[in-house]
């Protein structure tokens, strides 16, 4: 097969793309898809998770990134002050700059969580070390729904215990 | 050849391996994103920045933390040639992205590359575990006691509501992600596949290809990972993909029945065909290569070819790859010459086989 790009060199790349359903194939040889680097599984500039989830992001954010109405002046822009990332910045590659951009950005993230997870909030593991309040806080909350749970069985034996387990807990959480 | 012995054997020592379910479910991985508190993400840090988290994550095996897990050699990517790093991407031990694009970029690999540590990838750590088979939830276990030795030492950038903070906000949350890769050449033969990876895309789930995002699923290989990390713990979302994936297998293997019973002669043609043109063609490209390999793991594992064992699909479809090639005949190839190179190795990997069983005179 010959390369439909340069119709000289044998096609050495064979790929797929399908969008929407509609499937497109491509045979090229190697220094034509070096030119193109498009779809070439693995390399970068390629259509990447990024690239999709930007997307999102301006959808997000219009009024923020797009360009605001001639006569209007332009928005102050959101700015993450610990490595300078701005909003607009982030909607265009969707990744963060650093930990704080979650921070700085915080209000404008829920929607965008919701659409990529169906959730805002981390449900998941605590670290050890650093996380100790927050296991603590955690287990807090467990333990008092467990709690509600008994008293409304009536076992309240079973409550009692569980109270003192707060409270020690409590104690410990404002002794940290 | 090379100086370090991981980019020397296509099979890493994990894989010689069998798990459960090994008919199906060539391997199982979880892989960790994590960042540091107080540093820019890669994406942004100077080179500086990326040196100062290469060393301090570095340290932490350097300094023992990591012995109660196993013994692990440290590789700096500069000190990797283009090849090497080439050839660390086909075994699936390093990313793409800490190949081309890292500033800093490092790798802790365990003695049976089993747990490969990617340091200033898109985060600055992940922590990748593989195992053979079906081995999901032993693949987080070992992760997540990974996780807490580097967590003994390093400030993790942790918020309560957001969880684990991630370059990309689709790791954010626990940055786990799992994921299965199974064969499933019987649900493509029976044309089920697209009505079942459909389904799968439905319940959070993705499907992609041999070499991840964007690679066309090569040789009826489809790998099954979690899109959500975000909202539910890493054991619901462990199950949740145990749960579909065990399914999969289910229908995979009840499909290959099917085809026994109804059609043996098709598929046994199939399959011997495949295995009479890998053993005697001259040119082979990849394309072919992964396919005719497919229906000869098929034969293996469906007794149709009893002197073929199913590992050696899995090593050749890794040898086969071009940096592979360039680095076994260690010359520079045309792909054209790769393609006969790629027959000869696959005629010569076969025909081992043959010797060794003793069958098919």
């Amino acid at each position: 097969m010959i390369c439909q790009e340069c119709g000289q060199r044998p096609a050495s790349l064979h790929f797929q793309k399908i969008i929407n359903g509609e499937k497109t194939e491509f045979h090229i040889c190697e220094s034509c898809a070096r030119e193109k680097g498009e779809g070439i599984p693995g390399s970068p500039g390629g259509f990447s998770i990024h690239s999709l989830l930007s997307g999102l992001l301006d959808f997000g954010a219009a009024g923020i990134s797009g360009q605001p109405a001639i006569g209007n002046a332009p928005l102050a822009p959101i700015r993450c002050e610990e490595c300078g990332m701005t909003y607009a910045q982030f909607s265009k590659i969707g990744r963060f700059g650093c930990s704080s951009c979650y921070e700085a950005f915080n209000e404008r993230l829920d929607p965008l969580l919701k659409r990529v997870h169906s959730s805002t909030m981390h449900s998941g593991k605590v670290p050890k070390r650093t996380g100790g309040q927050i296991q603590c806080k955690r287990e807090i909350e467990k333990l008092r729904r467990e709690m509600h749970g008994h008293i409304q069985q009536e076992e309240f034996e079973d409550a009692a215990g569980l109270r003192d387990r707060i409270r020690e807990l409590e104690k410990k959480l404002s002794e940290q | 050849m090379s100086k370090h012995r991981f980019s020397r054997d296509a099979l890493s020592d994990w894989m010689r391996d069998t798990g459960p379910d090994c008919d199906v479910v060539i391997s199982s991985r979880v892989r960790l994103a994590r960042n540091l508190r107080h540093q820019p993400f890669p994406l942004l840090a100077t080179g500086q920045q990326a040196i100062e988290v290469q060393k301090q994550l570095t340290a932490v095996n350097e300094e023992g933390q990591l012995n109660d897990i196993g013994k692990f050699d440290t590789i700096l990517l500069s000190d990797l040639s283009e090849l090497d790093k080439r050839v660390l991407v086909e075994k699936h031990l390093i990313s793409p992205a800490l190949a081309n694009e890292s500033r800093g970029g490092a790798v802790m690999l365990s003695d049976n590359e089993a747990v490969s540590i990617m340091i200033n990838e898109e985060d600055h750590l992940r922590i990748q575990c593989l195992y053979p088979g079906f081995q999901i939830a032993e693949a987080w276990a070992l992760a997540n006691g990974i996780d807490d030795k580097f967590e003994e030492v390093a400030d993790y950038a942790f918020d309560e509501k957001r969880g684990y903070l991630t370059t990309c906000p689709t790791n954010v949350g626990t940055g786990i992600r799992a994921s299965v890769m199974m064969h499933l050449p019987a649900l493509v033969l029976t044309q089920q596949i697209n009505r079942i990876l459909s389904a799968v895309t439905q319940v959070g789930l993705a499907v992609r290809g041999l070499y991840g995002e964007g690679s066309e699923a090569l040789g009826n290989l489809f790998q099954i990972s979690n899109q959500i990390t975000l909202g539910l713990s890493e054991e619901e979302i462990i199950d949740n993909l145990h749960g579909v994936a065990k399914q999969i297998v289910e229908h995979e293997r009840a499909a290959r029945k099917r085809l026994l019973e109804e059609s043996r002669v098709r598929v046994e043609d199939r399959v011997r065909r495949s295995y009479g043109i890998l053993s005697h063609a001259l040119i082979m490209d990849s394309k072919e290569a992964a396919q005719r390999l497919s229906d000869v793991r098929l034969g293996a594992d469906l007794g149709i070819l009893p002197h073929i064992t199913p590992q050696v699909m899995n090593e050749l479809l890794v040898m086969t790859q071009p940096g592979f090639l360039q680095q076994t005949f260690n010359e520079k190839m045309s792909a054209e010459q790769r393609d006969c190179r790629r027959a000869d190795l696959i005629r010569e990997k076969l025909g081992s086989q043959t010797n060794l069983g003793g069958a098919e005179q």
